[in-house]
């Protein structure tokens, strides 16, 4: 006997919807035959069996929700002695990046009053996708001058169903899918921002953008400052930045310190829910060129966000996600759900982490940072990306320039490894920032 | 769609005000070119300059063909562009000299002009972007259906550029308002077209976009000015871009550092003495009996008090304000 286990039918997949049967207890089935439909948040897909036999049990019913990858699902016994390997290879139990799909926020240990959240506000539970598709809309209802545009947006509903529904809200005129031609239509993008639009344009993931960074540079970020400011580009450009899980080193890039090196430029990348709909949306409103970086492994996380007509976060300023007296851990989009947890197990050696959540890289909230270090004294910073002249770099420049006084501990940087991101799980793994990584950090500037 | 090659007559007709008309504007962007020339080599004028004369008739035709709001825009050697649209020569002149009153105040230089009021989009410093960016225009014309043509500029050396390409499939594909230019001057800085090129005939390369080219006559105004205003009307009405080769000659080199050593001295003699585009008009206004000599000389007075009057604007306006280095790099 054999099981036949929930696939991941793609590299971030973790759970899904079993959403239909096509086989029975009883039915014979060979290679090939479709046996089920699974829906995830982003596609629905249909499984194929891979061996032959019988299916002798049904274990997961149809329309079950939130089946965990590698559940069995089904019992197949093979026609002959050879055939039995399951259905698909169980992945192998590797250490894996963490991750924070599909599950409430993290609880805080201290919680912060938001000063955007109105006391009493009424909170709702929303996906990091749903949150930014909703920021989107809410501008394109708002703004007829604002339109998206990119690969696959439109008829496919989004490669990572990001703009799901826009096409049949605002039709193809505002939701126009591209060719695969990122340097042209991000030409095209800040030449229709110049004639006085707002576009969104969507890069499937940011590492294709780097064949468009000459147009977001040259083009976008400079041209007011040239025309002595007379030509504005009020655009944004967005998109999965870092790294997924298992795509390599072309498809696993943090382009945050790259494009925060560029005056002209704001740069945006954001953690949660709340911040990923209100900063969008005051990035949509913005006159100025934004690059707005999201993360694929947070696209499915829910968080809780305020229930207003009119959800906007101001662009420049960091938030405390958790007030701490002992060391300033900063960090920006994925990296502070880690640093979160970190400041969890840390709080069990007695250790109190204040966390310093970015949100803008440029123009960055040192303000925030500096107060935060001059009353913990020590620094830690994260981020996915590489260390040499990395976020963390100038924001150690910065606290050593602007709080040499008040440091008790040279500060730390915990960022990827110096090579290109493996394939393999437990290189990637070993490659990237961790919760024990950051606990390690914290453990040196704390000298425990 | 059938690849749609011709060859514009030159035979179009026009009024003695249009040909009065051309001369003067095509006079004013040569005798501005030369005393940007002067001014650069006085050390009034920093970094690349990269100047128009010898190409006056394609700007001065294309512009012939379009209507007020239709935009233009162009790489880096956009002077003559900018003349022809409207904008003032002082403030052209002073952006030359890195001065306050220059249309950038200062802060563009030669490649990165701008207006805004004349629907100039610049000047753009890194080859073939302003097509994509033009390209985009364009996509904001039809959004909007304004009925605006955007008249899209690059050079034969930014023809072999990817996104070219891409900008060609997307303005085909949309039936963008868009009128691709490419003012072939045969030299991609040094590099001869017949050394970069494995295709040649310029107006070809939309061909597998089925975007009709023509190749035009640059050095004839009113051929420029027939095939541009061809063009505008399909782009106008939806058929789509249109791809203009116009076949033109810089007498300069490729920027005021070039001496222009990988061409013969013969080859531009021949060009000035046989096929320049002013002269070109100025025989057409005299054999129809529109001017003489004599008469013509009176333009000519006009024109060079109006670019002596530039230098002197350009010289006597103070550089920025040291508090302009950080303005204008956000809103």
């Amino acid at each position: 006997m054999t099981q036949i286990l929930m696939p991941a039918l793609s590299p971030t997949m973790e759970e899904g919807n079993l959403a239909k049967w096509y086989v029975k207890a009883g039915d014979k089935i060979e290679p090939g035959k479709v046996i089920a439909e699974i829906e995830t948040d982003k596609a629905t897909m249909e499984v194929e069996a891979v061996d032959e036999g019988v299916i002798t049990e049904i274990l997961v019913p149809e329309g079950a929700q939130g089946v965990k990858v590698n559940t069995p699902i089904a019992v197949l016994r093979g026609d002959d002695a050879g055939a039995s390997l399951t259905q698909r290879q169980a992945k192998p139990d590797l250490p894996r990046a963490p991750s924070e799909k599909a599950r409430p926020s993290p609880a805080i240990a201290a919680p912060v009053a938001d000063p955007e959240t109105p006391a009493g506000t009424r909170m709702v539970k929303i996906t990091v996708r749903d949150a930014l598709r909703d920021a989107m809309a809410e501008e394109m209802r708002r703004d007829p001058d604002v339109f998206l545009m990119g690969e696959e947006v439109a008829e496919y509903q989004g490669a990572y169903k990001v703009s799901r529904e826009l096409l049949q809200e605002f039709g193809p005129k505002r939701v126009v899918d591209t060719p695969i031609t990122e340097h042209g239509f991000a030409g095209l993008g800040v030449g229709a921002a110049m004639a006085g639009l707002k576009p969104i344009v969507e890069f499937m993931t940011w590492n294709f953008a780097m064949q468009a960074i000459d147009q977001i540079i040259n083009s976008a970020a400079k041209t007011l400052y040239m025309s002595g400011g007379q030509i504005k580009s009020s655009i944004v450009f967005r998109g999965p930045n870092g790294a997924a899980s298992r795509v390599a080193a072309q498809h696993s890039q943090d382009f945050s310190s790259w494009y925060s090196h560029v005056p002209g430029l704001i740069v945006i990348a954001p953690y949660d829910a709340a911040d990923a709909k209100g900063l969008l949306k005051a990035a949509i409103r913005n006159p100025n060129p934004v690059v707005f970086l999201e993360h694929e492994m947070l696209y499915g996380t829910e968080f809780e966000i305020p229930d207003v007509p009119d959800w906007i976060v101001p662009i420049g300023k960091a938030k405390i996600r958790r007030v701490g007296a002992d060391v300033t851990i900063t960090a920006h989009s994925r990296m502070v759900g880690l640093a979160l947890k970190a400041a969890e197990q840390l709080a069990s050696e007695g250790v109190d982490a204040e966390i310093v959540d970015l949100r803008t890289l440029r123009p960055l909230d040192t303000g925030a940072i500096i107060e935060s270090v001059k009353k913990t004294n020590r620094l830690v910073t994260v981020e996915e990306g590489w260390g040499q002249s990395g976020v963390g770099a100038e924001i150690a420049a910065c606290v050593t320039s602007e709080a040499f006084d008040y440091l008790d501990a040279p500060p730390a940087r915990v960022h990827q490894v110096d090579a290109p991101l493996a394939y393999a799980a437990n290189l990637e793994a070993l490659a990237l920032p961790s919760v024990e990584k950051i606990v390690e950090a914290v453990r040196g500037v704390t000298y425990r | 769609m059938a690849e749609r090659v011709t060859r514009a007559n030159g035979a179009a007709h026009a009024s003695k005000d249009q040909l009065l008309g051309y001369y003067r504007d095509m006079l004013l962007i040569r005798r501005f070119e030369e005393r940007a020339g002067q001014l650069y080599g006085m050390g009034l004028i920093g970094g690349f300059c990269h100047l128009y004369i010898g190409q006056e008739a394609v700007v001065v035709g294309m512009q012939a063909a379009l209507r007020a709001g239709d935009q233009v825009i162009t790489a880096y050697r956009d002077h003559g562009h900018m003349l022809a649209c409207g904008m003032d020569p002082n403030e052209i002149m002073a952006e030359l000299t890195g001065r306050s009153g220059g249309c950038s105040k200062g802060k563009g230089g030669s490649m990165h002009m701008f207006s805004i009021e004349k629907a100039f989009y610049g000047g753009h410093g890194i080859v073939g972007a302003q097509v994509s960016l033009g390209t985009g225009l364009a996509f904001a014309n039809r959004y909007r259906g304004d009925g605006k043509v955007c008249v899209t500029y690059f050079g034969d050396g930014a023809a072999n550029q990817g996104q070219v390409y891409e900008s060609f499939n997307m303005a085909s594909l949309w039936k963008l308002p868009v009128v691709y230019i490419v003012e072939n001057n045969q030299y991609a800085m040094g590099t001869s077209i017949q050394r970069s090129s494995s295709e040649t005939h310029l107006y070809k390369r939309g061909v597998s976009f089925n975007i009709p080219g023509e190749e035009v006559d640059g050095m004839d105004v009113l051929a420029v000015r027939e095939a541009g205003l061809r063009a505008a009307e399909r782009a106008r009405t939806g058929k789509g871009p249109v791809l203009l080769e116009m076949k033109t000659y810089r007498y300069r080199g490729h920027s005021m550092s070039d001496p222009a050593k990988y061409r013969t001295k013969e080859e531009v003699e021949e060009m000035k003495t046989r096929h320049d585009p002013i002269e070109h008009v100025k025989k057409l206004l005299i054999d129809a009996g529109h001017a003489t000599e004599e008469s013509l000389k009176d333009i000519d007075r006009e024109v060079r008090a109006m670019v002596t009057a530039s230098a002197e604007f350009a010289q006597a306006s103070p550089e920025p304000d040291p508090r302009e280095l950080l303005t204008d790099v956000y809103l």
